[in-house]
């Protein structure tokens, strides 16, 4: 255990609820599932592609918490370990759906020219990043850019960028080695940049 | 070092994983390849956005089926 973690103490508020649940009390469940579900169901949909595995999810995750509640050690938030429950469960979902072969990322990737230069020099993005911000509407043409890369890169930036789990974590949780997880996020974070790209290129043409 | 070969290693230079002396490289190119500045600057851009994005979409209205809530709690019920 790190110095960090043994470092950690739990709210009291968390320390509460934990006795509460350990101890059975319906009602503090129900309060505990009616105050998580919603963060909880935002973040497992990210992952899944329809409604119905989302939700099998949460419900997967919330009877799987309830039935580690005894082992949980502690060592971080309640809803942190909630949420980290919730990504393993949506990734043993995606495991158990996935489809093959996987679509390759090739073409969604920068080019170049034979002597190695880019074939479309790139250009500063200025201001249109903040504006894209600040606008719902482009906010939700990021989250569909990432939605649109191939799943297993698609999973890997979730995880790493998002979900912001360490290299470690993310290869582990995806069972694929550390060196492998790099190339996949480098290559899923290229192919974002991309599209992203086309994306502030027509935001830079339309009016403020 | 080209283009190319920057954008390749790009992530593992940015992490400070790269051997010393194919940092000078990069950095020497950096140095001389605009293109590359712009390239390396939107490829750091587009991870905060797509980060900025996702976090955003906390603020947006809770929508969780009543009937999903009622399975989460008879789901506990069952030996």
């Amino acid at each position: 255990m790190s110095e960090a973690r043994a470092a950690f103490a739990m709210r009291p508020e968390d320390a509460a609820l934990l006795a509460q649940l350990r101890a059975g009390d319906a009602a503090a469940y129900e309060r505990w599932v009616r105050a998580s579900a919603p963060r909880l169901l935002r973040v497992v949909r990210r992952f899944m592609r329809n409604e119905q595995d989302s939700q099998d999810v949460v419900q997967d995750a919330f009877l799987s918490a309830f039935r580690h509640l005894a082992s949980f050690d502690g060592s971080s938030q309640l809803s942190t370990w909630l949420h980290r429950i919730a990504v393993n469960a949506a990734l043993m979902k995606l495991r158990s759906r996935r489809r093959h072969p996987e679509e390759s990322i090739d073409d969604r990737l920068p080019r170049f020219h034979a002597d190695g230069e880019h074939e479309h020099a790139p250009t500063a993005w200025g201001a249109s990043g903040d504006r894209a911000l600040a606008s719902a509407e482009l906010r939700k043409a990021v989250r569909a850019a990432i939605d649109e890369l191939p799943d297993l890169y698609r999973d890997v930036l979730l995880l790493r960028d998002i979900e912001e789990l360490t290299t470690e974590e993310a290869a582990t949780a995806l069972g694929i080695t550390v060196a492998a997880l790099k190339t996949r996020l480098h290559r899923a974070r290229l192919a974002l940049r991309e599209r992203l790209d086309d994306l502030m290129h027509e935001l830079e043409g339309a009016p403020a | 070092m080209n283009c190319r070969e920057f954008t390749d290693f790009l992530m593992a230079y940015l992490d400070g994983e790269l051997p010393e002396s194919e940092r000078d490289s990069f950095d020497f190119h950096l140095h001389g390849c605009q293109s590359c500045v712009n390239y390396m600057e939107t490829y750091q851009a587009a991870v905060r956005l797509g980060k900025a994005a996702c976090s955003e979409d906390a603020s947006l209205p809770d929508d969780v089926p009543e009937a999903l809530v009622r399975a989460i709690l008879a789901a506990r019920a069952k030996p």
